[in-house]
């Protein structure tokens, strides 16, 4: 559905991003993730015919964002990161003038528009002036007009951004609920929010790709190690030195000593070894009280951060 | 074609539904009722003292209506135009650009071309709505004396001719900023140039002067508001308003360029 190839953007000497290439299969959720100012939105731009690329091919739809750029435009729908409305007309007739120019015809426009006014939970404001509106609702209106051709192609800046939690979680539904049918690329620096709605991420850093892949995956791939949090009742060092000892353990640190509540341990195993069962025979056997017994899976928080980093000394 | 009437159409809604465009019709009117007032009451206070005195009447002996009245109100009507254009069309761009909305039209399937077209048709509407409240002024005039219909036609035309070309200048300046207040500044500093380039034709020499004298706001105007409509004037103000559109379809394409 889209296919990026070595677009690079450049903004007369400075850079936007650098020879990033992907695909995006039709039905798919993709996130791209990113810190502030990685490229995230530049890629949107490109996608969305805002500007073309310095060099390098993009094709949404099967059609070329600079030579078909109009085709391109009549398949996606757009919500840019800062919510650009026409504060001065009304829901309705804002919905309306966006629906016909992006080519809904006249006879539809009216079920059209009524359609995505139900769908973003808008329908009780359409009367309402857009600049009366809360940050939330506008965020709803420039969900609806993205979505009032009933695009192909939906593409996300930060959809998000500056909402209230409850907002969040109503947003997420109905991007999740949009899937499916459509394609969506959605941008974001909040790490959950990809792991819960993308199928597949690009983590983006100072305008290049630095990883492809499903959340899982990342997580899985990245964790070099598995790390074990143990809260043990008894003789500190003794624990320390028995836990150890077991087969399959790089080390182990003391983290926390809660005296009569327990010490906390943090065991680090090798990779796809599992450890749980020794420790626990280890502990129970030297009538020691094992208090608690928990796995720590990196995050994508960890995993982002680690790539981010790992990608920065090396090329420092 | 239909991008460019929905285009059209909003940008006349936003026009009356925020106060810009009342503001503007309003002040324009009021400046052009006083300058009809001042103008006729001049003529009539003449007009009472050649009957008066025969002597003045020699004087005056071309006093008529046409070329005392109609004729320097035409001229006033194009004075206040100068001020009051760029007000009209200081945000039709950049404020777009400011908002941001700029970014979701042109992702939009729609062309440059239209959005340029839609809005410039929009303020030239606005326009000539304007001008079409001063024909009150007019139609008293021919109750009180007879002016000539022919002269008050062209002069209408030469005004709408020349609020056009003042537009389409005042978008091409709105298309260089984000800001209104420079676009505005912009577009009334170029509109008074070329409008006072006709008073340097007199030492200017008799190339450069003829150019001034062609390339100026002035003369073109002075020929409606004596009744002739020339295919030179008409052309004049067509090639000025066409090439500052596509001064504003350029300056849209290179930021889509430079991103």
């Amino acid at each position: 559905m889209i296919e990026v190839e070595g677009v690079t953007k450049r903004y007369g000497t400075a850079r936007g991003i650098e020879n990033v290439s992907f695909k995006v299969e039709k039905g798919e959720i993709l996130g791209f993730l990113g810190p502030n100012g990685a490229g995230k939105t530049t890629m949107m731009r490109i996608l969305t015919c805002y500007f073309p690329p310095t060099s390098g091919k993009a094709r949404v739809a099967g059609y070329d964002v600079f030579e078909d750029s109009l085709e391109v435009r009549r398949r996606i729908g757009y919500l840019p990161e800062n919510v650009p409305l026409y504060t001065d007309m009304p829901v309705t007739a804002y919905l309306e003038f966006v629906g016909k120019i992006k080519g809904v015809g006249s006879k539809e426009i009216k079920n059209r528009v009524a359609k995505v006014m139900d769908d973003c939970g808008i329908t009780h404001v359409s009367t309402k002036y857009i600049r009366d509106l809360s940050k939330g609702y506008r965020q709803r209106v420039g969900l609806a007009q993205a979505l009032i051709n009933d695009p192909e192609v939906l593409i996300l800046d930060e959809p998000t951004i500056g909402l209230d939690p409850r907002q969040i979680i109503d947003i997420r539904q109905l991007i999740k609920n949009l899937a499916g049918r459509r394609t969506v690329i959605l941008s974001t620096h909040i790490l959950p929010e990809v792991s819960m709605i993308c199928q597949r991420v690009i983590i983006i850093n100072e305008g290049k790709v630095i990883a492809v892949d499903t959340p899982d995956n990342l997580m899985r791939q990245l964790q070099s190690s598995a790390q074990i949090v143990l809260l043990v009742r008894g003789p500190q060092e003794e624990v320390a030195q028995k836990l150890g000892m077991v087969k399959g353990v790089k080390g182990v640190t003391k983290k926390a000593s809660g005296g009569y509540n327990g010490d906390t341990y943090i065991v680090e195993a090798m990779k796809n070894v599992d450890i749980r069962k020794d420790l626990a025979m280890i502990i129970v056997n030297n009538h020691w009280d094992l208090l608690e017994m928990r796995p720590v899976s990196m995050s994508l928080e960890d995993i982002f951060i680690k790539l981010v980093t790992d990608e920065e000394t090396a090329t420092h | 074609m239909r991008n460019f009437y929905l285009i059209f159409k909003k940008e006349l809604r936003s026009y009356f539904l925020s106060p810009v465009a009342y503001v503007v019709i309003c002040i324009f009117l009021v400046l052009a009722g006083y300058f009809f007032y001042t103008v006729f009451a001049t003529f009539s206070m003449l007009s009472f003292e050649a009957t008066q005195d025969p002597l003045m009447a020699k004087q005056y002996n071309l006093l008529n209506i046409t070329e005392s009245v109609v004729r320097p109100l035409f001229g006033n009507i194009s004075i206040i135009m100068l001020l009051m254009m760029p007000m009209l069309t200081m945000r039709l761009l950049a404020e777009e650009k400011k908002s941001g909305t700029i970014e979701l039209l042109s992702t939009y399937p729609v062309k440059d071309l239209e959005i340029i077209t839609g809005k410039f048709f929009a303020a030239v509407a606005v326009f000539a709505v304007m001008l079409a409240l001063t024909i009150p002024c007019f139609i008293l005039l021919s109750i009180l004396g007879s002016p000539e219909l022919g002269v008050i036609v062209s002069g209408f035309v030469g005004l709408l001719l020349m609020g056009a070309a003042f537009i389409a200048l005042g978008l091409w300046t709105s298309s260089l900023t984000e800001n209104q207040i420079i676009a505005a500044a912009f577009s009334f500093g170029a509109l008074l140039i070329f409008w006072m380039m006709g008073f340097s034709v007199n030492f200017a020499g008799p190339t450069l002067g003829s150019i001034l004298s062609y390339v100026s706001f002035l003369p073109h105007l002075y020929n409606f508001a004596k009744g002739v409509v020339d295919t030179e004037d008409l052309v004049y103000y067509f090639n000025f308003s066409v090439f500052c559109l596509f001064l504003t379809m350029r300056t849209l394409e290179s930021k889509r360029w430079r991103g």
